[in-house]
């Protein structure tokens, strides 16, 4: 191992609480009682150089999302990086319930890498998945976060969700006036990539459902507009140009279709645009502010929020029908906005103002046949949530000592985490689909 | 602002004054405007040749009204303020005079509530104080309105005095 590389190792465990926040997710919250889990650095065979320690960014994972805790290398018996080498009592030992082992092997004069891994289940005994993955010596963070998701797949039997992707808006202040930039990140922030820079406002980026588009509203020619970029090429269109307010963009579940906001009618309504015939079709008529679409998962109607009755509350309309035949979703909130149905069609995510005399903003979750309620974060300005692919956490736009920064809870509201924000406000983030 | 606004203004007041000249000239005493009183209360004669009066208190008051290019408003408020009705209706006259001329209002909003409700209720401002300076003969094509919603604050922070800036519709010339 590279000498610089070790030392920096020991540098960050030396300052791991707080001067950690800036290089890693804080964890604000976890579960009460995680599962052990141990991963034992991964061994180096052959000349590995600048490659990045694959089993902490596997552990990182872990941790962050809440469920697992994972074993200080303090702690280590031993040291093994494959099968054999493993003896299940050391680690039977360490109340760990969970061992994963690796190797990374690589060639000198080359920029290609080999990941052996494999993971045990330390109770039973139990060899549960073994697997080589290969690639440049650059995707290390791709193949630490590919590990964990088979990881928390053969735990939790849920798919892992930490080689997904999110896209934020940054606002910093600037020479004159203030800088925006639509970003792409990891899951965790990492790696971040500037899809588009601007001095005028970027808002309500969204994902195509196949993960290669964004759609998203820019003031660059001084009036709100709906773009679609490719993201791999950067190559873009302009969506929309009608008079007004054009905002809200939101790809249906088969990706064919744009939900949108125009207010080329006096007042901001929900229109559907096909992708492909440019066709437009007006949803909702109505001269209160109708705005905030999103698609039902069967794609065959629309929830938005509207303030008809005088306060933001949230709707539904099924594409077709006549504007009149509205169904009000929720009733017990002093405001309700920007809402969006979980996969099973029942549960709404949303942002929730409980009372008038109270001006704070929380996510939620209704359970529209029961309206049960379930309130997930306790700041005061929380706006923008997005779900993660695999359903288990949402990630939203929170003000942390006067700063936007993104938050991320789990659906239960158990666990919680903020990622790192070098600068400027962030906001508004879209949690990718899954990419692979 | 524009300097094409600003000549128009100037060449209105020069037209105007130049009315009140030949009024004052016909008949002396019989009925002085009270502008031209209060302006004018001793014409000591210090411009020699040009005896030009300077505008008067309606003329400034006009000035300062035109020069009022933000207005803000109560918190979820749609409506601009009482106070501002004439300072609008002065900017609609003024719309009215000079057909030329041609504003954006851009309309903004505070943080509270989510992003897209405040893009529409930025809008929402902004189309109170078209349809007002419509009514008060401005014409439709004079006038763009854009909303900014939250994403343009005047002030940062989370302090009601700072949320008190960010409402608000202000008079862009283009």
């Amino acid at each position: 191992m590279n000498p610089k590389r070790l030392l920096l190792a020991v540098l960050l465990l030396a300052a791991h609480a707080p001067a950690a926040a800036e290089l890693s997710i804080q964890i604000t919250r976890g579960v009460d009682d995680p599962i052990p889990i141990a991963v034992v650095p991964f061994a180096t065979d052959g000349a590995v150089f600048g490659a990045e320690d694959v089993a902490e960014i596997v552990s990182n994972d872990l941790e962050q999302v809440g469920e697992f805790l994972a074993l200080g290398r303090e702690n280590l018996l031993s040291m093994p990086s494959e099968e054999s080498e493993v003896f299940f009592r050391d680690w039977q030992l360490l109340a760990q319930d969970y061992l994963l082992v690796g190797k990374v092997s690589g060639s000198r004069g080359s920029q290609a890498v080999r990941v052996q891994y494999e993971f045990f289940d330390v109770n039973r005994e139990l060899r549960l998945v073994g697997e080589v993955l290969t690639g440049n010596v650059s995707q290390m963070r791709d193949i630490g976060h590919e590990i964990a998701n088979v990881v928390y797949e053969q735990v939790t039997g849920t798919r892992g969700a930490f080689t997904s992707r999110i896209l934020y808006v940054v606002a910093e202040p600037a020479a004159d006036g203030t800088s925006f930039r639509l970003e792409k990140a990891d899951y965790d922030g990492q790696r971040p990539q500037v899809l588009l820079r601007s001095r005028e406002p970027i808002m309500s980026p969204d994902w195509s459902p196949d993960g290669s588009e964004v759609a998203y509203v820019s003031f660059e020619t001084d009036l709100p507009r709906i773009y679609i970029q490719d993201i791999a090429s950067g190559q873009r269109r302009q969506i929309t140009n009608y008079p007004g307010i054009n905002s809200s963009p939101v790809f249906s579940p088969d990706g064919d279709r744009l939900a949108m906001v125009l207010s080329r009618d006096g007042s901001p309504d929900i229109y559907v645009q096909d992708l492909r015939s440019n066709e437009l079709m007006r949803v909702t008529d109505h001269p209160a502010i109708d705005t905030e679409p999103s698609w039902t998962p069967d794609g065959r109607s629309i929830v938005f929020m509207s303030d008809r009755t005088g306060q933001p509350q949230i709707y539904q309309i099924e594409l077709g029908a006549s504007s009149f035949d509205v169904e009000r979703l929720t009733y017990d909130c002093f405001q309700c906005a920007k809402a969006r149905f979980l996969p099973d069609g029942v549960n709404l995510i949303h942002v929730r103002r409980e009372t008038r005399q109270s001006p704070s903003y929380q996510i939620a979750i209704i359970n529209i046949e029961t309206l049960r309620v379930i309130t997930l974060t306790d700041t005061s300005l929380d706006e923008s949530p997005s779900l993660a692919p695999n359903g288990s956490m949402i990630m939203y736009a929170t003000k942390f000592q006067g700063r936007g920064v993104l938050d991320a809870v789990s659906i239960d509201g158990l666990v919680k985490f903020r990622l790192p924000s070098a600068e400027g406000d962030v906001r508004e983030p879209a949690w990718s689909p899954f990419l692979d | 602002m524009g300097t094409q606004s600003n000549t128009i203004i100037k060449a209105s007041l020069l037209a105007f004054t130049l009315t009140l000249f030949a009024a004052c000239g016909s008949t002396e005493d019989a009925e002085p405007p009270a502008e031209v009183v209060d302006s004018t209360p001793a014409p000591a004669d210090t411009s020699g040749a040009d005896d030009d009066p300077g505008p008067t208190t309606e003329e400034l008051e006009r000035e300062r009204q035109l020069a009022q290019r933000v207005f803000y408003f109560d918190f979820d408020v749609a409506e601009f303020k009482a106070e501002d009705r004439e300072t609008l209706a002065t900017h609609a006259q003024n719309l009215a005079a000079n057909m030329n001329r041609r504003i954006r209002l851009e309309g903004h909003a505070d943080e509270r509530g989510t992003r897209e409700y405040n893009l529409a209720l930025g809008e929402r401002r902004a189309n109170g104080i078209l349809n007002y300076l419509i009514v008060n003969g401005a014409s439709r094509g004079q006038i763009e309105v854009v909303s900014y919603g939250e994403e343009r604050p005047e002030e940062a922070g989370q302090s009601e005095a700072a949320y008190a800036m960010n409402r608000r519709v202000e008079i862009v010339d283009q």
